[in-house]
């Protein structure tokens, strides 16, 4: 443990040193510079210490994309806390079940998602302390709110909590093939560790305007708030609806000086098609990266054509190691002729292996799982002992390889190509989805007997989710009905293309779904 | 010309709906809290009705309860051809 490590520790750095540069901006709002960030983070920070939070201890954020919730991972950060993020557009339930999972000891949320999400926690029995902000994309609602706490209740002030490379950071949560989400723990380590080598990638300085697009509960958020940070560039907050929006994005990445984008391909492809990009100037933009799922080359192409400046990073990872490899995209035309683009490089000082359904290392070219070792990987899933001992590899020196689950192959260069899953997960908008994970959750619904969840490749969108479902004796339910069932127990990204409702779903001559004959079935219908 | 609605209908039934009969999406039913449109199937809705009824749409039009149901995309759409003419 070293005093000044971590993650708060550099925004405290950074505000020592540049405190007028602006941290984060929202487009068309407010913007906080280093030195108000870092006060506001504090106040924050002896406001959950007041609360009871301690070093170790979880702080759940249920709020949207805002300079609040900013302050707020950071002050849970400044209090020794690790922040867990979940979205504010997912069911409450699905929230709750997170929460309540890690223990939060406090929660920062919205009064618009307080009563629904407190409630389900009730059910589960847990209270945690809660602050409820009212909820201002464009505002900072967290610094009056701690202002009226402090007058009615003041919270002395304490220091930041010292903390070192093996303590808890974040805990982000991704779909479980139980049906059921499971905690990524992360630690400072693993965070600086990638933050220190996007920093030797990126050369990032004072003058860059990072995005920040993805989700805070999708790991792409962590390139996005802590390089800027390192380095007091700013900080582009891109609000829910504005993130959706081709047309008003497009505006907005060229109107704020945007240099450096992280996103989904699925977003870079809706802003080819549907933002006019040739509207604007793009001159600021220096570096574009994608992660998350396959981009598609003949739509990488669009993008292409008129963001012709920027080098494009196709960064690979699952949220247990963040990004572990990366692949920049030829700044000459070499990459037209390609199928897919490779995943790419390690990212070192991690390393990587190819390993066979034994776990030995296949000859050079074959295909195999990509396993990752290194100061990127997680320490395990929260509270999950059966799925830790199977995530990892332990070789003959006792190294953790994390599984990806990615099928890969290698080529002479060491360049990664990815080639396929070995289970039942999906990537879909850049989310990974558990087949599994929808099945459960569709199946709460009363009059479903059962489901059944199958993926076929689609051109446009990458994959498609299909759904069969059975209804239980009496029982009838349209595609809308279907539809509407999925909105209130799944997240919008799990939500099936496609519903058929049938008599029974086939079986094998082991009784077990027959997956291939729905995807038959599928692609006959 | 076709009746607009059943040519909205046809529209979300194919594409975001499909195998759904005719008869279960109403003029009325609900579009956006049930889950039907997205806002990727905002924008492929939104591209459909630009090209097939010879409007355009601000960003402000889409807000709000405007694509909320069938007949209130007919109220939209229509609202936008007296305004041009």
């Amino acid at each position: 443990m070293s005093r000044g490590y971590g993650l708060a520790a550099l925004l405290e750095a950074t505000a020592r040193r540049v405190p007028g540069n602006v941290a984060v901006s929202v487009p068309g709002g407010k913007q906080l510079t280093y030195a108000e960030l870092d006060t506001l983070t504090s106040r924050l920070r002896d406001r959950l210490v007041a609360l009871g939070v301690r070093p170790g201890d979880r702080v759940g954020l249920r709020l949207h994309k805002s300079i609040d919730s900013v302050i707020a991972l950071f002050g849970a950060l400044k209090a020794g806390a690790a922040y867990v993020p979940v979205d504010a557009e997912s069911p409450a339930a699905r929230g709750a079940f997170i929460l309540n999972d890690c223990q939060v000891r406090a929660l920062v949320t919205e009064r618009g998602l307080e009563a629904a999400l407190t409630e389900e926690l009730r059910q589960l029995g847990a209270a945690p302390a809660v602050i409820a902000l009212d909820e201002h994309e464009h505002d900072v609602a967290l610094a009056g709110e701690l202002e009226t706490r402090q007058q009615a209740d003041p919270a002395p002030e304490v220091p930041t909590a010292e903390v070192g490379p093996d303590d808890l950071a974040y805990i982000l949560y991704t779909s479980g093939s139980t049906g059921k989400p499971k905690g990524v723990v992360l630690t400072h380590g693993n965070a600086l560790s990638f933050i220190d080598w996007c920093s030797e990638i990126y050369q990032p300085h004072e003058a860059d305007a990072f995005s920040s697009h993805a989700p805070f509960h999708f790991d792409l958020s962590i390139l996005d708030i802590y390089v800027p940070v390192k380095h007091g560039a700013r900080l582009v907050l891109i609000g829910e609806a504005l993130g959706k929006d081709p047309n008003r994005l497009a505006a907005t990445i060229a109107s704020e000086g945007i240099t450096a984008w992280y996103s989904t391909p699925s977003i870079l492809s809706l802003l080819a098609l549907y933002g006019k990009l040739d509207r604007y100037d793009y001159s600021r933009l220096r570096i574009v990266n994608f992660a998350g799922e396959v981009f598609p080359v003949p739509q990488f192409k669009t993008v292409r054509a008129i963001w012709t400046a920027p080098r494009f990073y196709n960064l690979y990872g699952p949220t247990e190691t963040n990004v572990c490899t990366y692949y920049e995209v030829p700044q000459d035309d070499s990459w037209k002729t390609m199928d897919t683009f490779p995943i790419g490089l390690i990212c070192e000082p991690n390393r990587g292996r190819v390993v066979d359904e034994e776990g030995k290392d296949v000859p050079l070219g074959e295909p195999g799982e990509l396993v990752v070792w290194g100061p990127n990987v997680m320490r395990g899933y929260w509270n999950l002992p059966e799925q830790n001992s199977k995530a990892f590899l332990v070789d003959a020196e006792g190294l953790p390889w994390y599984h990806t689950g990615d099928i890969v192959t290698q080529d002479a260069q060491g360049q990664y190509t990815y080639r396929g899953r070995r289970d039942r997960m999906v990537k879909r908008r850049g989310y990974r989805v558990e087949l599994g994970e929808i099945e459960a959750g569709l199946a709460r619904h009363p009059d479903i007997r059962e489901v059944a969840v199958i993926s076929v490749p689609d051109a446009e969108s990458g994959v498609k989710i299909a759904a069969f479902i059975s209804c239980q004796a009496g029982a009838s339910l349209t595609i809308v009905a279907l539809k509407k069932a999925s909105v209130q127990a799944l997240p919008p990204y799990m939500i099936p293309d496609v519903f058929s409702v049938v008599e029974a779903l086939p079986r094998t001559s082991t009784n077990k779904v027959d997956l291939q004959a729905l995807k038959t079935r599928l692609g006959g219908a | 010309m076709d009746n607009m609605r059943d040519a909205v209908r046809h529209f979300i039934l194919e594409n975001f709906l499909p195998g759904e009969d005719a008869k279960n999406l109403a003029d009325d039913t609900e579009l956006k809290e049930s889950g039907i449109l997205d806002s990727l199937s905002t924008l492929k809705l939104v591209t459909f009705l630009e090209e097939r009824f010879g409007v355009e749409f601000e960003a402000n039009d889409l807000e709000a309860g405007n694509l909320s149901s069938i007949a209130n995309i007919e109220r939209l759409v229509e609202s936008k051809r007296a305004g041009r003419s």
